[in-house]
């Protein structure tokens, strides 16, 4: 009854073409997207922000910006980790060396890095594809941690080799290093992903993301009706490396405070690659899905034996956590391919038809 | 000019003593050949069932912690490496039924990531069941070294070499010569074609994979004796993949050259020009190496080539 289209006639195409065409999706975003911004800040203790909720939205920035390279435009990746700490280590050169730049603008500045970097790794996608792109993207992954771990200029000659982000204010209000509060990253890297969110929204049903999808279904057909793949994959890859390096320079500025070029290695691809498999390839939703799904299931491994009484050793967590990452991801390939977003989508169609179910 | 010198310099070094090049010339064939023997796993099955098996470097850590693990209970080494196999032969039936039934005519890179995760699963289960710290495996192969005029040789590499050379031979037999070879021939080129001609998909998939879990056997004791079981050799797995590239996917000699290429490479390259870029270029020359070949030759040395232009 309550999730009913019936009597929303679209009388414009302006409303046709709408984001959310559906009232109750209208009001339901809006009211999520107001809650998110007021409750957590508010409410949620220090480690739900930091531990929880602030992985949990730069990991989903990443993983939106791998869907759109992986999910939609079909292009196999795994340098996303490669990618990340170009957009963290441009951010820290960047917001070290102009240190009156707004940070907002370091941030995006650090993402158009990472777009050029990832345009430069997406060439070989124009000849390759499948397995062998996922080697030339592993190269990416490789050499560029190998590059910030070898040249001393990136770290600005630490010695120690680690980056920490430097306080910065957004209107007057510190929101990154380590000075500042929880709550303020947490709104930062919220409305970074607000943002984003809605703008790939945008993208993946406008003409550039019916191209992907034409050249992720059938590229020969899809060059065939007209589109350029050489341009169309190539944006794919720019566009998925920016959103990838923003990802990057929140994962050092908000989140973990300062890094070394391990926390951008292999495993961090991996991770972001199983948030989109889970949450739903091609599906904006799933991006964020896969990243909650992610990021909650270690904290949920970690805390349920305690509740029942039962205190695992560290390395048995680990391992049990191994494999419910692994026989998860052959669980959601076989049994839904089309990951939680799809769940999500069946409880929408569902709902319209409830509480007839014909 | 520095830069120039750099590179320059290094041929002097190789011309000023032979000997000391011959001997990284030998560690990188070596460690080519180990190379190998995991990229051989990754052919086996991408020539007999058309599936890229990202697990076969954890298959390899599999097979050397179990036999470490069996060694370590007091089984004897012949009937710990019996028990080891047939561990294989088990696994193998378990991805075929768990897995790669489910998942039949699905996309390859649907299959591809599957196998991902299956590593992740058999990397928890493997020191689930044996435990995570670094064994020795000692099965009863020679490590002493002997000078054959004026360059170490060690036994060790030479028995990797020598069986690695019969483990293609082996393989390349099998693969052309036998009737079971043929049919996996045809499964890979079309599953439903060599359905249809009354081949067994399940079973040549599970023979496949055992054979697999086999070579996975010998690689793991190889690269066991040689630096310890150790969690670091499932990301041996990525090593392998450019030389799969190099060599080209469906080329059992191939995945040998591939390895050869890119064993003594990495090895000379560190060595001799390596401190010009400050070291550890081994973490990415291979990469590197695979992208070149990706956008000059993508079929590898020994691939079949597929003309698709987009």
């Amino acid at each position: 009854m309550i999730y009913r289209t019936a009597g929303q006639f679209k009388t414009t195409y302006a409303s046709d073409q709408a984001i959310f065409p559906i009232v109750q999706d209208r009001v339901a975003v809006t009211l999520a997207l107001t809650a998110a911004f007021v409750i957590p800040p508010a409410l949620a203790s220090e480690y739900w922000l930091q531990a929880v909720l602030i992985p949990l939205l730069v990991y989903a920035l990443a993983a939106l910006g791998l869907n759109l390279l992986t999910g939609y435009a079909g292009q196999l990746s795994l340098g996303t980790g490669g990618f990340m700490a170009v957009g963290a280590y441009s951010a820290f050169k960047l917001s070290t060396a102009f240190p009156h730049l707004d940070i907002v603008a370091v941030f995006l500045l650090a993402g158009l890095v990472a777009a050029g970097v990832g345009l430069l790794f997406g060439i070989p996608s124009l000849r390759i594809k499948g397995f062998y792109l996922a080697v030339a993207t592993l190269a990416a992954q490789f050499f560029l941690l190998w590059l910030f771990n070898k040249v001393a200029w990136f770290v600005n000659y630490a010695p120690s080799g680690t980056i920490t982000a430097p306080d910065r204010e957004v209107l007057g209000v510190l929101v990154t290093g380590p000075n500042a509060t929880a709550g303020a990253r947490y709104v930062m890297a919220l409305a970074f992903v607000a943002v984003f969110g809605l703008v790939a929204k945008n993208l993946v049903r406008g003409r550039l993301g019916r191209a992907w999808m034409a050249i992720r279904d059938r590229d020969i057909a899809a060059e065939i009706i007209g589109i350029r793949p050489l341009r169309t994959k190539l944006l794919a890859f720019g566009i998925s490396s920016f959103y990838c390096g923003v990802a990057g320079a929140e994962l050092v500025f908000l989140y973990l405070g300062s890094a070394e070029t391990q926390a951008f290695d292999i495993n961090i691809s991996f991770l972001v690659l199983f948030m989109v498999i889970i949450g739903g390839l091609g599906s904006i939703l799933g991006s964020f899905l896969g990243a909650a799904f992610i990021v909650l299931v270690p904290i949920f491994l970690t805390n349920a034996p305690h509740l029942v009484g039962l205190g695992l050793p560290v390395a048995l967590q680990k391992q049990i956590e191994l494999m419910v990452f692994g026989a998860l991801i052959i669980f959601f390939l076989i049994v839904e391919p089309h990951g939680l977003a799809r769940l999500w989508q069946i409880t929408k169609e569902k709902l319209r038809l409830w509480p007839f179910p014909h | 000019m520095d830069v120039l010198y750099g590179l320059v310099a290094p041929f002097a070094d190789i011309a000023g003593s032979p000997a000391f090049f011959v001997e990284v010339l030998i560690g990188g064939v070596v460690a080519g050949l180990m190379y190998s023997l995991v990229a051989l796993g990754f052919v086996l099955i991408f020539k007999a069932s058309g599936v890229f098996n990202f697990a076969q470097g954890v298959m390899v850590l599999f097979a050397a912690l179990t036999l470490v693990g069996l060694m370590e209970r007091g089984v004897p080494v012949v009937f710990a490496l019996g028990l080891t196999a047939l561990v294989m032969i088990l696994l193998a039936f378990a991805i075929e039924r768990v897995v790669l039934r489910p998942l039949v005519n699905q996309e390859h890179i649907i299959l591809f990531m599957a196998t991902i995760g299956l590593t992740f699963f058999l990397e928890g289960f493997g020191e689930l069941l044996w435990g995570s710290n670094v064994k020795r495996l000692d099965v009863g192969i020679p490590d002493r070294s002997f000078s054959v005029a004026g360059v170490l040789v060690n036994e060790l590499e030479l028995s990797a070499g020598v069986t690695a050379a019969i483990l293609v031979a082996v393989l390349a037999v099998f693969f052309h010569g036998t009737r079971v070879g043929r049919a996996l021939r045809a499964v890979a080129d079309d599953h439903e074609a060599a359905l249809s001609i009354g081949i067994p998909l399940k079973t040549i998939w599970i023979i496949v994979w055992s054979v697999a879990g086999g070579v996975a056997i010998v690689a793991g004791i190889m690269w066991g004796a040689k630096s310890g079981v150790q969690f670091s050799l499932s990301l041996i797995a990525l090593k392998s993949l450019p030389v799969l590239i190099l060599g080209g996917f469906t080329s059992v000699p191939g995945a040998i050259a591939g390895g050869l290429i890119i064993g003594v490479g990495e090895k000379i390259g560190e060595v001799y020009w390596g401190p010009l870029v400050g070291g550890a270029i081994e973490n990415w020359f291979a990469y590197g190496l695979a992208l070149v070949f990706l956008l000059f030759r993508p079929q590898g040395l020994f691939g079949e080539k597929i003309i698709e232009r987009v």
